[in-house]
């Protein structure tokens, strides 16, 4: 992939900026199946725990999602009895920083920085992350490959991250 | 030694007080009476595979350093300077000969003895010679230490039954578990998820072991993925609940693996999906034990008070508060089964952790239950379901029904003998 410089690329700087806010508020407003379609056929979610992420095929993950998998998560939190996250939590998230790191033909590398404020029944909690996002335009339209969010506390014990991150 | 507060108030005919779960001063006499006590579960020796290999542990709030020294044996640290208490370690694990304490610069070997201090003439006596007694200025220890299947336990009391004594009828299982590896051993390799949550370590404690919530918590796992958990704990389910006494506690669902027969079907899967791995088990076993190993499965098995062997992971309960708890979850590593493992692996990280589309719901359960015990009417946790049914087995261990609270009434019997016991 060869590096981006923004300042050159506006219109596709404010194309993937449109697609990362939008993922967010997807995500705040719990609407699962709108978020389930951002995703290509062959994505992966990502959440790694104890640091920036080694191998996930060899070390426990907090989520390592397929496509298969993030299909379950979200068919989950459909069926009215993920009590996790009932009531659904109270999320408002800011995604900042974003840049562009590479793009390669069809894709791209952003990465950005997020912090969401969770209120649950067991209180309030901040959750504080490097967001990656791996793009890939399908028809005009930029979807999501991949997405890994490696939360700045992730060596700590963590409440339940049961809402989508 | 913290007082304990009457407990004769808190129990009832098959009920026991909701203060047993909230009292600070109930959880600050747990922590004396039995997790710096009994034999608690601390970490597994292959964690610590090569020598001077070490990982920080925990024993209740107290951090654990398990290490092993360049001969090979396995040791359990305090991680408190004998100078002024510093923290002598920071990192997670590693591998080093010696910690150096930053403040001071006291040198401990990874045997916990005191290697040197700096500037040592401080330390000398008007004749030059009377020096400290260095040898018991070393780190803090837990006083026994002892493992069985490679499983390491702690206990903070110098004297007490021993580790087989404590294990009793549920060393069994471990022997079990480690039947499902084709060279007999597990290992723990892939790292922890610590997941916490706020509530009381007895509420995480009895559900490990609690058949009855599964329909009901897990229903919505169970009606978008086709696990087959579901039916194990359904009425109709022919497994049994067990109470094999020091608080030990199991759900086996042998009893319905058997009635379906079907090699690896306690997995999901079968024989010819993992092809290596059965074939391992026949050469080591021969078809027909292999057979039975495989139709059999892997135990569930809460052993008191922090290991949780659920099947295809490992729970290590962690309380911190009264009403805060830590859940350290990993994936079991059978040697020699390298396909059945990576199953392993990616089932696990779904399930369980902060995450899991099992634990995150089971622990919306805990945290409900103790803001449900504010409420002050009734006062108690009733658990008395199955006593009409329970009966002994051939062992002579009380067994009911899988969905029965036979481990939540052994569970408190055992947890009221430690509480009440003389020290």
């Amino acid at each position: 992939m060869s590096p981006v410089d923004t300042l050159r690329e506006p219109d596709l700087l404010r194309q993937v900026e449109a697609f990362i806010y939008r993922e967010a508020r997807l995500q705040d407003e719990h609407l699962y199946a709108e978020w389930e379609a951002l995703w290509t056929d062959d994505g992966v979610y990502w959440v790694p725990a104890n640091g920036d992420g080694g191998d996930p095929e060899a070390e426990m993950s907090i989520i390592f999602d397929n496509r298969s998998r993030i299909g379950v998560r979200v068919r989950q939190l459909l069926s009215g009895k993920r009590f996790a996250q009932m009531p659904a939590s109270r999320l408002r998230r800011l995604i900042s920083n974003i840049e562009i790191l590479s793009v390669e033909g069809d894709e791209l590398l952003a990465a950005g920085n997020s912090l969401v404020f969770e209120s649950t029944p067991r209180g309030d909690t901040l959750w504080a992350a490097r967001v990656e996002y791996r793009l890939r335009r399908i028809d005009g339209a930029l979807r999501l490959a991949r997405k890994k969010v490696v939360l700045v506390n992730n060596d700590k014990a963590l409440f339940s991250l049961s809402f989508l991150i | 030694m913290t007082a304990l507060p009457p407990l004769d108030g808190l129990f009832g005919e098959n009920r026991v007080h909701g203060a047993l779960y909230g009292d600070p001063a109930i959880f600050a006499a747990e922590l004396e009476r039995i997790w710096y006590r009994t034999w608690v579960y601390v970490g597994h020796e292959s964690e610590v595979a090569a020598p001077n290999d070490f990982i920080m542990k925990s024993i209740g709030p107290q951090q654990v350093l398990m290490t092993r020294d360049a001969r090979g044996t396995v040791h359990l640290l305090l991680n408190r300077c004998s100078h002024r208490g510093n923290e002598v370690c920071t990192a997670a694990r590693g591998n080093a000969r010696s910690f150096t304490c930053p403040f001071h610069s006291w040198t401990f070997a990874n045997d916990g003895s005191l290697m040197g201090r700096a500037f040592p003439d401080g330390y000398d006596r008007p004749d030059g010679y009377d020096r400290d007694d260095t040898s018991a200025l070393g780190l803090g220890r837990v006083a026994r230490v002892a493992s069985y299947q490679g499983f390491v336990f702690g206990s903070m009391a110098a004297d007490g039954p021993s580790l087989a004594e404590h294990l009793g009828g549920a060393v069994e299982t471990l022997d079990r578990l480690v039947a499902t590896s084709p060279e007999g051993e597990v290992e723990v390799t892939t790292g922890f998820l610590k997941h916490r949550v706020k509530s009381n370590w007895k509420f995480v404690l009895e559900n490990e072991t609690d058949g009855y919530h599964p329909a009901f918590v897990h229903s919505s796992i169970f009606s978008v993925a086709d696990s087959g958990i579901g039916a194990l704990y359904g009425s109709a389910s022919t497994a049994v609940a067990r109470d094999y006494g020091n608080g030990h506690t199991e759900i086996d669902l042998r009893p319905e693996f058997r009635r379906l027969d079907r090699p690896l079907g306690w997995f999901g899967t079968t024989p010819e999906r993992l092809p290596a791995y059965a074939a391992a088990m026949n050469a080591v076993h021969g078809e027909g034990r292999a057979r039975e190993i495989m139709v059999d499965g892997t135990p569930h098995v809460m052993i008191f008070p922090n290991l949780f062997i659920a099947e295809i992971q490992i729970f290590v309960i962690q309380p911190l508060a009264v009403d805060d708890t830590v859940q350290h979850v990993t994936a079991l590593q059978f040697k020699g089964a390298h396909d059945l493992n990576r199953r392993l692996r990616q089932q696990t990280m779904g399930s369980v952790g902060p995450a899991g589309l099992l634990l995150a719901d089971d622990a919306a359960m805990y945290e409900r239950t103790q803001r449900g015990i504010a409420a002050r009417d009734p006062e108690w946790i009733y658990l008395a379901r199955g006593l009409a049914r329970e009966r002994r087995d051939a062992d002579g261990f009380m067994v009911g029904h899988a969905t029965d609270e036979v481990p939540s009434r052994g569970i408190w019997r055992h947890w009221r003998s430690l509480m009440e016991a003389a020290r």
